[in-house]
């Protein structure tokens, strides 16, 4: 990452930026994660809003809400939102299930998060599409006691 | 595993989008960092009326005492339940219903 888009990732830390990713700058685990969720597809940057904190206080409790874009209609919905937290010694935090029984794709949970870091999403549709975005969120307290 | 906390309404109009909250009481214990037997849950499942909605498998970095909200459509009364399984394979479940309006 250069110097310039990180000055500017600070100079806009009150909003939640899609971050660009670079598979050089992801650890092993989290390559190894993403190319068995993505399983040879690529995907689009666009379609997912992520609400989280960009400070938050306490990295063992980290409050997130994820709205992905889709009509949860029987022939066009969202599978599965997968969470990766990209500098966690073990990044796959969990994957949600959804399921067109569901009025729309939006969904909360609380997340650990061990240091500031660039937090990614990932949604799969039932047409095989997959969207993605990312978060930088930082804490002041890291999440990893446990 | 403990009480689980629950929020929903008792009923709701038919078409009605309502909003469950869950939250079960758990240390979440990966023993990744820390000393101690792993105690952590692997999945958790929403079903209405006997079928999957909503669900979770949860990794590492999923925090203690796991929560989560997400929304169904009430199109016919509903029987709720809420399952919480171990990785050692005991499960917890809970019930509400929803009645029609």
């Amino acid at each position: 990452m250069n110097m310039q888009r990180r000055t500017f990732l600070t100079g806009a830390a009150l909003v939640l930026l899609p971050v660009p990713l670079r598979a050089e700058e992801l650890s092993p685990a989290v390559n190894a994660a993403l190319a068995r969720i993505l399983n040879g597809r690529s995907p689009e940057e666009r379609g997912i809003r992520i609400d989280a904190p960009e400070m938050a206080e306490n990295g063992a409790q980290v409050a997130v809400t994820i709205h992905v874009d889709s009509p949860m209609s029987a022939e066009d919905h969202v599978t599965a939102i997968h969470l990766i937290a990209t500098m966690n010694p073990a990044p796959e935090l969990g994957s949600f299930r959804l399921t067109p029984h569901l009025p729309r794709a939006e969904v909360f949970t609380r997340i650990r998060i061990a240091q500031d870091q660039e937090f990614l999403v990932l949604a799969e549709h039932s047409d095989g599409r997959v969207f993605q975005a990312g978060a930088r969120v930082a804490v002041a307290l890291g999440g990893c006691v446990t | 595993m403990s009480t689980p906390r629950l929020r929903l309404p008792q009923s709701a109009r038919e078409g009605e989008v309502i909003e469950i909250r869950t939250l079960l009481t758990h240390p979440m214990f990966t023993a990744v960092s820390a000393e101690g037997p792993r105690d952590m849950l692997a999945r958790f499942e929403a079903r209405m009326n006997g079928a999957p909605i909503f669900g979770f498998d949860f990794g590492n970095g999923s925090a203690a005492n796991p929560t989560f909200t997400f929304f169904a459509t009430i199109a016919a009364p509903g029987e709720f339940d809420f399952i919480w399984t171990h990785e050692d394979g005991r499960s917890f479940t809970a019930t509400r219903s929803v009645a029609v309006t």
